[in-house]
């Protein structure tokens, strides 16, 4: 690489070494070029994520598996590519299953990373929930195969001193998964362990006692921006600026109250809040019905039996506006996490089969009064339609009240990197 | 089984041995899978990376007959479910397993090349045609009783169909051996590039790309060895032409990759055959030995001082991925089929790194005809720019169901004319991977050539009729079903998008789905077109979003409209079922 050439970034004109990979290249002149399977040290680079795609010299290319050259003209951050990259980023949450509140690696997850950086509030694809394994046969690591996106790193990367390859893909099609030589692992030192998990960009690799050791809130992408200008913002928008006090109601489904909790956690801003809302239906207020119609409904909790269902439908019914508060109402969350097993399976081990169960005990509890259970959770987007979309487990309080500000009365308003966040 | 050749490293046999393991044992133990990665030096989850890639490699015995069946669509409304059902109950096991005595295994597997003579299936990877449920009684029985599985099954005819255009034949004319590469004396390399150019000779696998190009491309790299790969993994549901060419004309095949090594200056050369054709092996290299003896194959070939060339069968194992140019070359290497990110085109760096063509079955016996016949006597047939003829496969719901030779320029009510097809109205041309028309679209040509700022119809080689009774949505569902198996699960808008893209059609069978389900499927189509790594991920939403703007009346028949928009769609009911069980 000695010569430079001259490329051109959405109409910008660069100077960059000749045969230089084009997501270095963009990245070295402040151009934030998405990426996830891509790790500099790995020749040639892996092309399988596709979240790099740009278009080069009018073709649909992934930026990482194109090098400089003179004359180059890319297009990076076109409406139509940034919906294209935020769409691949938003097929690997909904096929596997990724639970951040849940997850050792929140906070130095790439993929989560990506998805804050892309600014991902739903997937707009219904998440798959296929059956996943979680491994715990290795020596050194476990394996969680629901949070693998498949990137090849570990597959490229992880060898043994005698130069054999621990990862291998198995299988094919949407049944591909990262098969382990559990031999072969058991020759991986600690550091090389290590090395797998941190090269790992989710936390499919777990090494053994070692996950946990840096504290969630201080992880590397809990706070900084890879982005120089990262806050979302949100213009002004045109409301009528009326007088009267708007109507707000909530509820939580299947939630647990956090992101209620997290409603009331706005300091002094409440002083404001009461000046300018009033509530309906709410278990803020203990107010069981409707009385008229609201502006805004913020819901917590998706749906995970018949009540619920209805519940739901009644606030679109009631509500002008109807906000997904929370990672339960935007696609399932925590209780989402039986959607990959079956609901029989679910109910037996609950109620016949496990140690506290009574002897003999022959009866899953059904009865009239008692809602009936749907097959899977659903996130509310997929029963009612939904206007806004709060991530977080539980969101601030400033991203709630910000949206709901804006919602309301226009307000402009950004949100900040550390403001949005799945767990 | 075949040697390699000498410069091929012993990872290249992995398929080889592979197959002779899942022949004599029935599957591939862990003993085998440990043994061959000591012998390879490596590890042993590398090796099950490969052997779970094909599904024609059990990791558990898959009983003394192994039977595959077809599930393509065609085969589908042939009386796939009734075969099936025959099956099952005659063999004792179900879809999927093994019978308790571990005599028959039962197992569903993509188009395996015989739409003409559906139902039909493959057992112990011999073809059986035209099931129906007394056949398959009968088949089933005799095996019982120790019969001979190879006295049980007959070849299936080529069914090539006389049309008022065979008069015209490129192809189907008589073939005696060595007429083509007995030319070769009288030429220059040079020369046969340029024939090719002068007959506009392109890729007949379906992508089209001029063949002289290829060819020229690959002659000016330097290197010590090239190749000469012939595609035979025809792999695109409703495609049987191959199938028919290696039948009937190996030796026109040979000979084409013969030219095709004196025009680059290859050495060796491989036919790449599907497993689903691996009863056709056998002629075939018989058909390579009697090139050996004739002085067609091996050193100084026709006399021509210095032209040496080798060629050998590599069997696949299922997968239609490996249609894939580089793909195919990273199974033959012993490597999983993932397409290789295209850094370099196989012209340059190739099998093992070397200059390699690859060229489809009908492109190579298209090529040893023009060098036979001569560029004028080629172009007579078909139209200016597009000339010569066009193998078509032509199956569903026709009365005469085979291959049809036609020049290039034959309309589709031409074609639908010729092959007695019943009330058609939805038809898939060049297979799912390719484009759906309706009958409107009746008076387009079928060429290479543009009309009137249209381009025509380039068909790849199937064609499959449905008729106006055929439900759109399940063809489509079979389409996307096929491309979320056989993705090599890779790249994320192929591996993921095709399973998202399933489930919606699902939603839409089932009458759930609104309006903007449908813009959704059109808008990931774009995106999963845009985003995949091969040929396989680009075009494998291409029909859907066609049908989806051709067929708008009939989507508007199975989409709910009655709803306000504000509901999306769900099933209380369905979701409540498994819960209702409960109830006491």
């Amino acid at each position: 690489m000695g010569e430079m050439v001259n490329i051109k970034i959405d109409g910008k004109s660069f100077t960059v070494p000749e045969g230089q990979n084009l997501v270095a290249a963009a990245k070295n002149n402040g151009i934030f070029i998405p990426s996830l399977c891509y790790f500099e040290h790995i020749d040639p680079p892996l092309g399988t994520c596709r979240t790099c795609t740009c278009k080069t010299d009018g073709k649909f290319q992934p930026a990482c598996t194109m090098e400089v050259y003179d004359g180059l003209t890319v297009e990076v951050n076109t409406p139509e590519l940034l919906d294209m990259r935020k769409s691949l980023v938003e097929m690997m949450f909904s096929e596997g299953n990724h639970f951040c509140p849940s997850c050792e690696k929140s906070g130095n997850c790439d993929l989560q990373h990506m998805a804050y950086e892309l600014g991902i509030r739903v997937t707009r694809f219904e998440h798959l929930f296929k059956d996943r394994l979680i491994d715990y046969r290795p020596e050194r690591i476990i394996m969680e195969h629901n949070r693998c996106i498949k990137c090849k790193r570990c597959v490229e990367d992880v060898l043994t001193d005698d130069g054999k390859k621990v990862f291998t893909y198995q299988g094919r099609g949407n049944e591909t998964f990262v098969g382990i030589d559990y031999q072969e692992e058991k020759k991986l030192t600690e550091e090389q362990a290590i090395a797998a998990m941190e090269l790992c960009p989710t936390g499919a690799i777990i090494v053994r006692g070692v996950s946990m050791a840096q504290p969630f809130g201080e992880r590397e992408f809990d706070i900084h921006s890879e982005q120089k200008n990262f806050s979302r913002r949100f213009p002004k928008s045109n409301k009528p600026a009326g007088m009267e006090k708007k109507v707000l109601a909530t509820a939580s489904l299947a939630g647990c109250f956090g992101c209620h909790m997290s409603m009331l956690d706005i300091d002094t801003e409440l002083l404001d809040l009461v000046e300018l809302i009033t509530f309906n239906k709410s278990p803020l207020t203990d107010i069981k019905k409707f009385t008229g119609r609201c502006h805004i409904g913020l819901i917590e909790g998706g749906c995970c039996n018949a009540e619920n269902i209805e519940t739901l439908k009644e606030f679109r019914n009631m509500c002008d506006i109807l906000v997904s508060v929370g990672e339960c109402a935007v696609w399932g969350g925590l209780p989402a996490m039986r959607n990959t097993i079956p609901l029989s399976e679910c109910l037996e081990e609950a109620y016949l089969n496990c140690a506290t169960s009574e002897q003999g005990a022959n009866l899953v509890p059904y009865h009239e009064d008692l809602p009936k259970l749907l097959d899977k959770i659903y996130p509310c987007h997929e029963i009612v339609k939904i206007d806004h979309f709060i991530p977080g487990c539980p969101p601030s309080a400033s991203h709630i009240w910000k949206s709901v500000k804006h919602l309301l009365w226009g307000e402009e308003y950004s949100i900040l990197y550390s403001e949005f966040k799945y767990d | 089984m075949k040697e390699l050749f000498h410069l091929e490293p012993a990872r290249s046999s992995l398929l080889n041995r592979l197959w002779e393991l899942q022949h004599q044992h029935g599957f591939i133990s862990d003993h085998d899978i440990t043994q061959i990665a000591a012998e390879l030096q490596i590890s042993s989850v590398e090796v099950e990376g490969v052997v779970s890639f094909y599904h024609f490699f059990h990791r558990q015995p898959s009983g003394k007959y192994t039977i595959y069946l077809d599930d393509s669509i065609i085969a589908g409304y042939k009386g796939y479910h009734r075969i099936l059902e025959a099956f099952e109950r005659e063999t004792g096991t179900t879809l999927g397993s093994v019978d308790r005595t571990g005599t028959f295994g039962l197992f569903r597997t993509p188009c395996i090349g015989l739409s003409d003579q559906s139902p039909a299936a493959l057992i112990n990877f011999r073809p059986f045609t035209q099931l129906n449920v007394i056949k398959v009684k009968d088949i089933i029985q005799q095996l019982r009783s120790g019969a001979d599985i190879d006295q049980l099954y007959q070849l299936p005819p080529s069914n090539v169909c006389n049309t008022p255009y065979s008069a015209m034949n490129i192809f189907f004319r008589s073939y005696t051996p060595g007429s083509a590469v007995r030319e070769l004396a009288k030429c220059q390399p040079d020369d046969v590039i340029r024939f090719l150019r002068e007959t506009n000779l392109s890729g007949r696998g379906g992508a089209f790309y001029p063949t002289w190009k290829k060819w020229e491309a690959c002659r000016s790299y330097q290197a010590d060895h090239k190749f000469i790969v012939c595609n035979a993994d025809e792999g695109e549901p409703g495609t049987f032409k191959d199938r028919v060419l290696l039948q009937d004309l190996p030796g026109l095949l040979i000979e084409g990759m013969i030219i095709s090594a004196f025009a680059v200056g290859a050495q060796y050369g491989i036919i790449y055959l599907r497993g689903e054709y691996g009863w056709l092996q056998d002629q075939i290299q018989k058909t390579i030995d009697d090139f050996n003896e004739l002085g067609l194959l091996g050193s100084n070939i026709s006399g021509i001082k210095g032209f040496n060339f080798q060629v050998r069968i590599q069997l696949g194992a299922g997968a239609y991925v490996c249609g894939e140019e580089t793909a195919m070359l990273e199974s033959m290497e012993g490597h999983r089929d993932e397409p290789r990110t295209k850094w370099f085109y196989p012209v340059e760096k190739g099998y093992l790194q070397y200059p390699t063509i690859v060229n489809n079955v009908e492109t190579l016996c298209a090529a040893a005809r023009i060098v036979e016949l001569g560029v004028a006597e080629y172009n007579k047939a078909g139209l200016p720019g597009s000339p010569g003829t066009k193998l078509i496969s032509v199956s569903g719901d026709c009365n005469k169901p085979g291959v049809y030779e036609l020049p290039w320029g034959i309309t589709v009510a031409e074609l639908l004319e010729l092959c007695n097809a019943v009330d058609p109205n939805f038809i898939q041309v060049s297979g799912p991977s390719g484009e759906c028309i309706s009958i409107s679209e009746k008076f387009r040509r079928i060429s290479m050539l543009d009309l009137l700022g249209k381009p025509d119809l380039r068909c790849g080689g199937s064609f499959m009729i449905f008729n106006k009774d055929r439900e759109i949505i399940d063809i489509l569902l079979n389409f996307a079903s096929f491309f979320k198996q056989e993705s090599c699960g890779i790249c994320t808008p192929c591996r993921s998008g095709n399973f998202i893209i399933e489930r919606k059609l699902e939603k839409l069978k089932n009458k759930l789905a609104r309006q903007v389900d449908i813009d959704d499927i059109v808008n990931w189509g774009h995106i999963i077109r845009s985003t995949s790594r091969c040929g396989l991920g680009k075009t494998s939403c291409n029909s859907l979003v066609m049908a989806m703007q051709k067929f708008g009346g009939y989507f508007d028949t199975l989409i709910d409209k009655k709803e306000n928009g504000q509901i999306a769609g769900f099933n209380m009911d369905e979701a409540l079922a498994d819960y209702e069980q409960y109830k006491s």
